[in-house]
Formats: C-alpha cells, structure tokens, sequence
C-alpha cells in the first residue's frame, strides 16, 4: 500500500475523536445509562469517624414500596475487603466503621425515590470509639489505632551521601502544610450492572483501569475473573479519584441477588465520600549550601494523611519522599517519609500524586535558601539543577532528557505581563472581581516561581505494561483501521493521540477507536502520566506490526496484529532507599504573577507562564489543555481548595463550600514545551498530564509571598493569611521516625490481601 | 402530577412526583441525558437549559414550572444541516476534555452571542462564571466564545 499523509497525525492539533458526541450532549456518561426494567440503588454511610456497629436493623426498608434488596456486611458470601494496592476495604462495613462515609449497607428499589427513602429507613446502632483525625496523633503511641496492627501504612527511609557530616555553610528550615483536595470531576462516580445468563455480570462503569477494577471486584461476587466483564462507561474526568472502586462491586452484588439490571449514581455530596482524595502533608525541610549556592544538604521529614484505607498511598508515599529534596544536585540526601491511617476518609491519587506536596515545600526552602545568600532565585536554581546524568537521592542515575536549565530560560523569557493602572479599572479586574469589593486602594504584585518535576508510569519495580490491537480493513472507500484497548480515556485525549498514530503509522484517515472492555488485555490505569506512552507504544508497535505484513501481502483480508509495550525496568527500593525505582521522569517551571488587595487580602492571578518538558508534542492543543487545566487545580490548592474536616467530617461536600476555580478566578496560561527526545519512549514524548499540577500551587504562593512579604507556610493560603490576621502553621518539630520492619507497606509484612500489586507483579507470585 | 411541557419543539405531557426537577424531568422522563447533574444545587451550570427562552439551571426549577412552558435542551441546537456554530467552535478550539461541562457551557454561550453578539473578554468572564470546567482551565472555551462569535457575525 502506498503511504499517504492523511490529516489529523501526530504533532498536529487534531480534533477529538469523541468531541461531537459530547459537544451535542449524545456521549454517554456513567450516569447517563440506562436499561429495561432496572432497579436505582442508593448506599448507607457511617456519620462516625470510629465506632462499632452493635446492630443494623433493615426490616422497615425491606418491607417499603418498591424496595427489591438490602444488603449489609452480614450479607456478603464472598471476599469482603477490597483496595487498590491491599484488600483492607470492607465492601459494607461489618464491625466497626473507620471514616465518616463509610458504605455500610446498599439498598435496590424500584425507582430513585424509594430506594432513598428506605436507605433513610435503615436504623444502625452504632457505638462511638475514640478516633484519630490528626496524622501527627496517629504516630502517638497511645492513639487509637484505626487498624489492629497499628496506624503506620508505610514508612520511607532515604540516606543518600553522608547527610550527618555535610559541610554546609548557611542553613534554612522550613515546615509547610498542605490541605486535603478533592479531584472535583463534574462527571460523578456511576455505572449499570446488568446481571447476565452465564452467572456473571456486565458492568458498564467509570474507572481509571478495567483490569484492576475486575481484579477487585470478582473475588467479591464469588465469580472467576472471565465473568466479570467490563465496559468503560463515558468518563466526566478523574484526577485519580476514578482509579479506586466506588459503586462497582455494590452494583454488581445487588443485581446478581435480584436478577435485575443496577444503576448507581453518587451525587456530588456523596462523591466527597465516595472517593479518595489529595493526601494533606506536613513537610519539615532543611536545606544547606555552600555561601556560593550550591546545594550540600537536604533533611526531608514527611507526613501524610492516609485515612482510613491504604487505597494507592504506599505509591505516594514513596513518590513524595523520592522527590522531596526537589529537582536538584544533593550529595547528602536524608529523607524520613511516613505515611498514616487515621479515622478520616481515605487518600490515594490525584494528578501529581504525591510530588504537589513537597514541591510546595521544596521550592519554599529554596526561595528562603537564596533570600539568605542574596542570590536571585532563578540563579539558585540554575546552580544545582539536575540535568542528564545526574544522581538522585536513590541513587537513580537521570539517564533521561532533564532539559531543567532550558526550562528556567525559557520561562524566564516569556514576557511578563503588562504593568497595569491601579485605579479606574472595572471591578471584575481587582481581587475580588466580580464582588466589587476593591477600588485597588493597596495592590501590590508579586512574581514567584516553582520548579518541579515528577515520575512517569508505574515505578518501584511493577511492570504495568499495555496492550493494543490494531486491525487494518479493506472498504470499498480504502483502508479503515480500527483500535482495540482497555485504555481509559477520561477526557485528557488519549483517543485522540492513538488515532493521530495510526493515522501516522499506516497512513489512513479514518480510525476507529473501539470501546475499551476487560475483553482485551490490560491497559493498565491512566494515571502516573503513563497512558499515552503505554497505550500509544502498543498502538505503535502493533501498527509497526501490520505494516510488516503489508510487506508480505496486500490487504485483500483484514490484517490484525496485537502488542504489548513494556517501559524501562525499574527497582524496588533498597533498606536505605537506593535504587532505580521510577521509568522516566518530566520537568516543569511555572512563573506566576499576583495581584494581592493587602487590606482585604484577596488575590487576582494574573498570569502563568509555563516552560514544560514534553518530550516530544503529540497533539500542541491538547497538550497545552493538560497544562491550562493542570494549572487551574493547583492554582485551586494554592488559594481556595481545601476538604474542610471537623472530627473526621467533611464540611464543605458541594460545590457551594468546596470552591474550584471559577472563569473568573484563572489567568491566562502561556505554555511553551521544550522537545528533547525520551530514548525507548513512543515518538520520545513524556505524558504531560500532571506537571503543570506539581508547581503551580507552589509558584503561585511563591508569588504571593513575594507580593506580601509574608512566610505563608500552608496552602491553600486564606485572606487571613495575606492580610496577617492568621499566624503561619506552627509545629512543635518533625514527626518522629517509627519504628518499622523496612522500606515496605505494613500490610505486605503482615501477608494480607495484596490489590493491584498482584496484577503488576504477575499471578503466579 | 401531569406536567405539559413543549421540549424541543415537541409537545410532552409527563406525571412526575411533586419534587421532581426540571433536570431530572429531561433526564429521566424523557431521556434527554444531554444535559448534566453535577452539583443538584445551581453551582455548575452542567444542567442549563432554556425556559421560555430564559437561561436557568434545570436542576434548580421544579418541573412544574415547565408546565404549560417552552424547554430548550442542547439536543435542540444541532440541526440536520450539523452542529451549531458554538459546537464547531468548541471542537476547533479545543475547548473539551472529558465534555461533562460541555452541554451547559455550549448552552450557555449560545445563550450570550444570542444576546450580546460581540462580547468583551471580562462579559464573557461574567457570563460564563456559572459554569464550572474542572478540565481545562477555562482558557480555550473563551477561545471557542471568539470563535463562535468570529462564526455567528
């Protein structure tokens, strides 16, 4: 065949695949399905924190119109815990309940109404236990213990140089806190189970990772993997709060009891509950350098927030130490990471995944650090930037692209923007905006950077390959490929990027990007900036395939060829923390610039200026989308998001208290991408979905302490904060270290249920 | 109750429970899923939709409202000669992601060159600051309001 260009291939700004389905409301989201005689089912979540459960009493739901099945944890006949990385989840929780949302009992009806009306019908006896809702509480020994074995899930433990005896000559300290942060996807937590005639199921639910989800989901309905088949239902963005089971195996256990079909769908109080969020932190950073500035030192200590449930925090943990001593040169590297149950709801993933935390903290101690050496800060930074080759605190040699001093020039050269009057302006332009509340009596600007980076794909020695089958078909009108994947495409364009290389690669316009099912191997999750270099490497390399056999043939019958792409190996890490254990790793710096009302404290951002490394561009529009986006949660964490808890209760579960950036509240975003190939990567391109998120909330409070003066240690900062009414976060000194058996996760040592960590490791272990 | 309504041109009649939203009517009665739930309480506009030629969020108005009124969803602004100018702009413009905000966002901006057929930045702002995007940080769906303007003139 003859290799023509068609439009719409990589490097171009390519429509979406799926864009007119869901520009004209036709695209079918979880909650937008429905079926024949279907049943609604609503889930009962605990008001405690701790408690026990002395009884539940059902009979009044179960004699209510309409009411078709209740069940409770006395119900379940099969595996009753589930998680992502350990099955330390209750499906309903049966003895005692750990968080405030807890699911402890479903309920199927006829329609909506009823089955929410016989959940309030529910009676639950519980007995209130003590709880602990401060990380730095859970370390106490006599805490409460929210699990048995204690309430340490992992501890992380890096020495790398010789940390005690670095010679620096000027020291800075610093303690910073972030909030807790809610991923806010508008599409809620949703899907249909429709019980099938074999005995199994088919679920059409949200997820981040088909395979994963089936992996949890069919030990607890008793039913062999085979059985359990997945379809990916429309995706309304997830950040990582689709990458953990919400309604799925509740679904499923309901209609495989009454024979009918199951629609779940969480409303937006209910998804606060029904889904991991942001880990909060609390970082103790001491930096120590030369008078000159280079780096000697870095004494990380890390806490975070793990809830209830382990979800995906062990990973975090471990990316959040691996990064802490920021994108730099260290010789002596200490690092102490922990991470804690305690009795609020569960953290695991959202965009940045760890790295957003100590950003914040790093990039604070390096703007102190060249305050106290008069140094510019950009110079500070260029001075100890790693670069290829560089060593990191693991001992992890950066075999990669790391452009970082490319970025600091390119960001820096992005023209800052326009002085503007101070007076006469119309409201909308002052802080405050729309309020109108500053006449800009007391403006002052700011201009702060952040300097970041983080791992792409799966690390710590997991091989989460992907796999794709690409066909190629005669038509009447010419060759029509078409792509088979388990690939989740949530809304960041993932489609869209595999069509270009197909279009690319075998050189036919018209693509057919086929659901994603659990009937194909996995894709593993989209998630860790990885599924356009995994999934798009098995489109690659199976497109590569079907090109060989066009060598041998012509295209009289379809040619179908299915692959598997494989990253870089990486490794676990050792008792000090020593390994190689990320595939790839991005770099980004974000310049931020603020207006701030210092008598009001309120803050207009004004800009943000973005140099990104992205390997190489796939789609340009795309991929400045994941950036402008990226950029608006962490300008969110910076100034208005925050999961408000009181006793492990979240009391801001809408859109009405928990405030995500509005079109009034973001900035234009100037993006540039610097292009310098990742070896062994698809085309050389590095996911570029987190980075932005990383620096954003630290670039943005870097310029508002510049605009103010003050330390403002904790994000998000409030107006008390800028104004000075509210004192910086206080801590009596680090976390103490805990005494554990090594570098794993707690439950690993105790033998329970492993999660995804099967699947990644392979089944026969 | 028994709710008279003309949705999209069509004359439907509808018994609902008293409660029931103007939303949940299009969404559930009438299958018109096009416009979304994501807040139940006015804050994100994913459920606008027309009232007698007013913008409202759906999920805020009791269907009995809609009685004896005229509803407009999205599904009424592609017609058979293709999408609307907001829709294509919207596509060209990259101004979708995972679309869930997208009904109510092309909704709303039709909503506004309809009104104001050349829009400074800062009315566009204002016009569209009922309407959360958790994707894209807003800045190609003003993009996509210039285009369409670009479109529409």
């Amino acid at each position: 065949m003859s290799v023509t260009k068609p439009r719409g291939g990589i490097g171009e700004s390519a429509r979406r695949v799926d864009g007119e389905p869901k520009v004209t409301g036709a695209y079918a989201y979880g909650s937008d399905l429905a079926t024949e005689n279907m049943l609604w089912a609503v889930t009962v979540r605990s008001p405690h924190a701790s408690a026990r459960i002395r009884s539940i009493d059902t009979a009044a739901a179960r004699r209510m119109d309409g009411v078709r099945c209740v069940l409770t944890g006395g119900d379940l006949e099969h595996a009753k815990t589930f998680g992502l990385e350990f099955c330390d989840q209750p499906v309903l929780a049966e003895d005692v309940v750990r968080y405030v949302g807890e699911a402890v009992a479903v309920v199927a009806a006829e329609t909506l109404e009823e089955a929410r009306l016989a959940a309030a019908a529910i009676t639950v006896d519980y007995e209130p236990l003590p709880a602990v809702t401060d990380m730095e509480r859970a370390l106490d020994a006599d805490a409460p213990l929210v699990h048995d074995f204690g309430n340490v899930l992992r501890h992380v433990h890096i020495v790398h140089g010789d940390p005690e005896h670095a010679a620096a000559e000027v020291w800075v300290d610093g303690y910073y806190e972030t909030a807790m942060q809610d991923q806010a996807a508008l599409g809620p937590e949703a899907g249909l189970a429709v019980p099938a005639a074999d005995g199994g199921i088919d679920l059409y639910a949200v997820t981040q990772w088909i395979h994963v989800d089936r992996q949890q989901i069919a030990p607890c309905l008793g039913l062999p993997e085979e059985k359990v088949r997945i379809t990916l239902a429309g995706v309304g963005g997830a950040f990582g709060s689709r990458e953990d089971i919400h309604m799925q195996i509740h679904a499923s256990l309901l209609a495989l009891r009454t024979g009918r079909a199951v629609k779940m769908v969480y409303g937006r109080e209910e998804s606060f509950h029904g889904h991991v969020h942001r880990h909060p932190s609390r970082t103790w950073i001491r930096y120590g350098a030369t008078r000159d500035g280079r780096l000697v030192s870095a004494d990380v200590r890390l806490l975070l927030d793990g809830g209830a449930y382990a979800s995906s925090s062990p990973a975090v943990v471990v990316n959040a130490s691996t990064f802490a001593a920021g994108p730099y040169e260290v010789a002596n590297v200490r690092v102490e990471g922990t991470v804690v149950y305690t009795n609020n709801p569960p953290c695991g993933a959202m965009r940045g995944f760890g790295a957003p935390q100590v950003c914040f903290a790093y990039e604070a101690a390096m703007d102190a650090l060249a305050a106290k050496l008069g140094l510019d800060p950009l110079e500070l930074r260029l001075k100890n930037a790693v670069h290829r080759g560089s060593v990191l605190p693991t001992g992890q040699v950066l075999e990669g692209p790391a452009p970082v001093r490319e970025l600091i020039e390119r960001c820096r050269a992005i023209p800052l923007p326009d002085e503007e009057r101070t007076v006469g302006r119309d409201p909308i332009g002052y802080p405050g905006g729309a309020g109108n509340v500053s006449r800009g009596e007391s403006l002052r600007r700011g201009v702060g950077y952040a300097v970041g980076f983080k791992n792409v794909m799966y690390s710590e020695g997991f091989d989460d390959a992907a796999e794709a089958t690409v066909t190629l078909r005669p038509t009447p009108d010419g060759p029509v490929a078409s792509v088979r994947t388990a690939a989740v495409d949530y809304g960041q364009g993932l489609y869209t990027v595999l069509a270009q290389i197909v279009r690319t690669e075998l050189g036919v316009d018209e693509v057919v990007i086929e659901p994603s099912t659990s009937g194909v191997g996995s894709a593993g999750s989209t998630s860790a900036s990885r599924q356009t270099t995994m999934t798009g490497g098995a489109v690659l390399g199976a497109c590569r395939e079907v090109r060989a056999a066009l060598l041998e043939r012509d295209l009289a019958e379809p040619i179908s060829r299915t692959y598997t792409h494989h990253h870089r190996p990486t490794t676990p890490i050792d008792e000090n923390g020593q390994g190689s254990p990320h595939a790839s790793f991005a770099f980004v710096v974000q310049r931020a610039t603020v207006e701030v009302d210092a008598e009001l404290g309120l803050v207009r951002v004004v800009q943000i200026a973005t140099a990104q490394d992205a390997g190489r561009v796939m789609n340009p529009q795309g991929a400045e989308g994941q950036v402008e986006g990226g950029t608006a949660q962490g300008v969110g964490l910076a100034l208005t998001e925050e999961v408000i808890l009181e006793d492990g209760a979240i009391r801001n579960a809408s859109f009405t208290d928990y405030l995500i950036p509005t079109i009034l509240d973001v900035a234009p975003v100037v993006t540039e991408f610097v292009e310098e190939p990742e070896e062994g990567a698809p085309y050389g391109l590095k996911g570029v979905g987190e980075l932005a998120t990383v620096v954003s909330t630290a670039a943005v409070v870097a310029a508002l302490r510049a605009a103010t003066g003050r330390t403002l240690n904790r994000a998000p900062v409030h107006p008390d904060d800028l104004v000075g009414i509210r004192p910086e976060a206080t801590s009596s000194g680090p976390a103490p270290v805990p005494d554990v058996p090594g570098q794993k996760s707690i439950p690993e040592y105790l033998g329970l249920g492993l999660g995804q960590q099967m699947l990644m490791k392979g089944r026969d272990e | 109750m028994l709710i008279r309504t003309t949705v999209n041109g069509a004359e439907r009649a509808v018994d609902v429970p008293p409660a029931t939203s103007l939303l949940t009517l299009l969404r559930d009665e009438l299958e018109l899923t096009g416009s979304k739930n994501a807040c139940e309480q006015g804050e994100c506009g994913s459920c606008s939709v027309w009232l007698d030629g007013e913008l409202v969020c759906s999920c805020l108005v009791p269907a009995v409202q809609a009685d004896g009124a005229d509803v407009r969803t999205v599904e009424a602004l592609a017609d058979n000669g293709g999408l609307h100018p907001v829709q294509e702009a919207f596509l060209d413009a990259g101004a979708v992601q995972c679309g869930f905000c997208t009904p109510g966002l092309v909704v709303a901006v039709a909503d506004l060159l309809a009104r104001e057929p050349h829009p400074s930045e800062d009315a566009i702002r204002e016009a569209l600051a009922g309407n959360l995007c958790r994707c894209t940080g807003y800045q190609k769906i003003v993009d996509a309001v210039r285009l369409a303007e670009e479109a529409l003139a």
